[in-house]
């Protein structure tokens, strides 16, 4: 009896605990997610228009913040909030796409490279060798600058560079997955090697790609500002987090909401998803779900 | 003609340190409904077998030699797509390891329904309905809420049974049981074994039962094949192997079990290791550790012979 009486707790906690994170990543990112879309109804104003008799004005709290800009205007007297809200759409809609395209391009080549082998393997290893050894921002640039930068072009150029990373992460899995004895047991019972790949060793794999993939968010939302920085993503006026971020470098030391407020929202929408991720994890593995 | 015949069979591993014969010259043959029970120690042959069988010998493995054929058609002339086919459909598979031969992330009612649907097409709701009647079969207790079990919930007799379940779900012709009870508890090891007794009789399939455990060997099998060093060395119905052991490997590892005669001594072995799979042809390759050799085993490879009425030996030496 003592037993259960000190295991109960142990067992149980860890599953609250999840649940909350969950609640957290999910409603954090409803609320990033849903303001993006609804930024049009939301934004108290017009993310270009500039109002130079209001510029560089603080959040609404300080000392000559104003009420009509709860939080502060820019050095163009733009509303930081309603730029927050656009950008919003831009950052969230060019992070999740090019993270789907990279991880359907990393996930298939992976899955090829671990399960076949030999020269499929060797051919895709090689090709992820030449990715890595180019600094991604210098290939994007290269390709920015051959297309012109438009949104879809940015979106593609950060999906054909990044994709090396799920590639990577997929075939070491598989590798492993593929040696487990219910894979030699489906492939004793007649199974084609698609549906080995695709029912038994996909499945399987899928924790280390949701990791990746939250992290690849991120990551892509940094890189899209990268971009933006040096001029070869989104243009401006567009708002875009990443580009209010570079933007409002230049003012941190006298005005430090142009940069903190983008700087949080990317912060926000990255723990979100990273606690989303987690939970995902944890409820797609049937052995943590008992 | 027999359900399943072996003819030669040789499989070779090509490694940087030289070619592991480890099927060397295997035939035997298996009739409809018959239980065969392929008996060695480890690293013998046994499993490699059972792959070529299934034609899924890992590389470097390769069959060099040999016919397998499956009601008079031989298995190593078809093409990958027609061998997928015999696989799961009329030759079985079940493994020893019921830990890790279902895929954890899919309840054990998708995976047999999905066996039942690439088989059998039909409605999914159908093939759901017969997946837990094959759980109903292999006896697993209140099937219907068992089938949304993961494999992971299940202990492991009950994955055992799945497994078989899982490999019976198509109606093969042919079982290939490779060690099905090495990994479980004696008690559940006697209803595993009752349980594949039973179907076996009930389905009429013929059954490859590969273990290294006489006991087993002895509650299921209507034949024996003993088999050394990637041979078969000695070949005869269930009962004269126990009863009257001619070749002196066989003698050797039934007096390695213990039996009430011999209460209070010590159990005997056989002394030193099987040979080098390497290594050259000539001879026996159990002279080296047999107690009867003489001068010409280490030069003649014997040929397996029919010594008495269904009884085949590969020893000259062997008293009869």
């Amino acid at each position: 009896m003592s037993v259960t009486a000190t295991m109960l707790p142990v067992v149980a906690r860890p599953r609250r605990r999840v649940s909350f994170r969950a609640a957290f990543g999910l409603g954090a990112l409803l609320l990033i997610g849903g303001s993006a879309v609804l930024a049009p109804q939301l934004a108290p104003w017009d993310p270009a228009r500039q109002m130079l008799t209001k510029r560089l004005r603080p959040p609404m709290w300080q000392a000559h913040g104003l009420r009509e800009h709860p939080l502060g205007t820019d050095h163009l007297g733009r509303d930081i909030l309603s730029r927050i809200l656009h950008g919003g759409r831009i950052s969230l809609g060019v992070g999740l796409t090019a993270v789907t395209l990279s991880a359907l391009i990393g996930v298939t080549l992976g899955l090829l490279a671990g399960f076949f082998g030999g020269r499929a393997d060797a051919l895709i290893m090689r090709i992820v060798d030449v990715f890595l050894a180019i600094p991604y921002i210098l290939l994007a640039m290269g390709v920015v600058f051959a297309l012109g930068p438009s949104l879809l072009n940015v979106i593609l150029v950060m999906g054909a560079t990044r994709w090396v990373q799920f590639a990577r992460i997929v075939r070491a899995d598989v590798l492993s997955i593929r040696e487990r004895e219910f894979v030699a047991g489906a492939r004793a019972r007649g199974n084609r090697p698609l549906r080995l790949l695709l029912r038994h060793v996909l499945p399987n794999a899928l924790t280390p790609i949701i990791v990746v993939a939250t992290l690849e968010l991120a990551f892509m939302i940094i890189y899209e500002s990268a971009l933006s920085f040096l001029g070869l993503g989104v243009q401006p006026p567009t708002p875009t987090w990443g580009w209010m971020l570079a933007d409002g470098r230049n003012y941190v030391a006298t005005a430090w909401w142009l940069a903190t407020f983008p700087g949080l929202a990317i912060m926000l929408t990255v723990l979100a998803v990273n606690l989303l991720g987690d939970w995902l994890r944890d409820t797609l593995d049937p052995r943590l779900k008992v | 003609m027999a359900l399943l015949s072996v003819e030669g069979l040789r499989t070779q591993f090509a490694t940087g340190a030289g070619t592991v014969r480890a099927v060397d010259g295997v035939s035997f043959a298996i009739e409809r409904g018959e239980v065969l029970g392929l008996v060695g120690e480890s690293g013998c042959g046994k499993s490699v077998t059972s792959l070529s069988i299934m034609r899924l010998v890992p590389p470097p493995g390769q069959i060099v030699a040999g016919r397998i054929r499956l009601e008079g058609e031989d298995l190593l002339d078809k093409d990958a797509e027609a061998m997928r086919r015999v696989r799961g459909a009329r030759i079985a598979m079940v493994f020893q390891e019921p830990m890790t031969s279902l895929n954890p992330v899919f309840t054990i009612g998708d995976q047999i329904a999905a066996a039942v649907l690439a088989h059998e097409g039909g409605r999914r709701r159908a093939a759901w309905d017969r997946a837990v009647e094959m759980l109903d079969q292999v006896q697993v207790p209140s099937p219907g809420e068992r089938a949304r079990d993961y494999p992971h919930q299940l202990s492991g007799g009950l994955r055992q049974r799945a497994m078989i379940a899982l490999a019976l779900a198509p109606g093969p012709q042919l079982l290939i049981a490779d060690e099905p009870t090495t990994a479980l508890d004696v008690t559940i090891q006697a209803q595993i074994l009752d349980l594949l007794r039973r179907l076996q009789a009930e389905r009429g399939m013929a059954v490859l039962l590969i273990t290294h455990d006489l006991g087993v060997v002895a509650e299921l099998c209507h034949r024996v094949a003993i088999i050394y060093a990637g041979r078969i060395v000695e070949m005869a119905p269930v009962a004269r192997i126990f009863e009257e052991p001619l070749h002196p490997y066989t003698r050797g590892l039934l007096r390695c079990l213990p039996h009430p005669s011999r209460f209070g001594q010590p159990l005997s072995s056989i002394e030193g290791a099987p040979p080098d799979l390497r290594g050259a042809d000539a001879g026996c390759p159990f002279a080296p550790r047999c107690p009867l050799a003489i001068e010409s085993c280490r030069r003649h490879e014997p040929a397996l012979a029919e010594r008495r009425p269904g009884h085949f030996v590969a020893c000259p030496v062997a008293v009869v």
